[in-house]
């Protein structure tokens, strides 16, 4: 099988997989898992959304 | 009234029990399976779940799978990362898979992904330990 997916969609899959273990695991509560699962996949979207515009910006 | 050496007691981890052996290796080989054996059903799904989706992504997505090696520094952390993920990783070894030129710009997310999901599972294994020894519920 051969794949191929843009860089965006492949940012937000690897933040959702991550995301999903460290809230399992970093957290006891299930009410803790599942919010910091949330604020682990903010902040890999919004790093990636972060890390485009100073790429946009180094690129003028 | 709460006892105070009840409560003591409650923090205190559990001493070393066939479970805490068995779960992390069996969480290893088979990953999010340390927890399934701990009855956390949903916990070892969403774990299992992630790691092999996030393992299988990134073979389709053409990513190399590291064989045992003593040159560069990163091949051989990229190796132990691989490792992690147990049964995946000698499976796809014993298939020979993940060998393949690079034949696109984006298959180096493949090869990151397999480390990342090996390293997860490193995590995960390590969770089911603290499990089995009552350091979490």
């Amino acid at each position: 099988m051969n794949l191929q997916l843009s860089h965006f969609s492949a940012a937000v899959l690897f933040g959702l997989f991550a995301s999903v273990v460290f809230g399992i695991t970093q957290r006891s509560t299930s009410g803790e898992q599942i919010r910091y699962g949330l604020y682990c996949f903010a902040m890999f979207v919004g790093g990636v959304f972060a890390a485009g515009w100073v790429m946009w910006l180094l690129r003028r | 009234m709460a006892n105070p050496s009840t409560t003591k007691e409650a923090s205190v981890a559990q001493p070393m029990t066939t479970m805490s052996v068995v779960a992390p290796a069996i969480g290893w080989l088979i990953p999010g399976a340390g927890h399934l054996i701990q009855k956390r059903w949903i916990r070892g799904l969403l774990l299992m779940g992630s790691i092999v989706i996030m393992f299988l992504l990134g073979l389709a997505l053409q990513g190399r799978v590291y064989r045992p090696n003593g040159g560069d520094i990163l091949d051989i952390l990229g190796f132990v990362g691989d490792v992690g993920a147990g049964g995946l990783y000698i499976v796809t070894r014993a298939l020979d898979i993940g060998q393949g030129a690079v034949s696109h710009a984006t298959a180096d997310y493949g090869t990151k992904f397999i480390i990342v999901a090996g390293l997860l599972n490193f995590i995960s294994a390590a969770d089911a330990y603290h499990i089995a020894i009552g350091k979490k519920p």
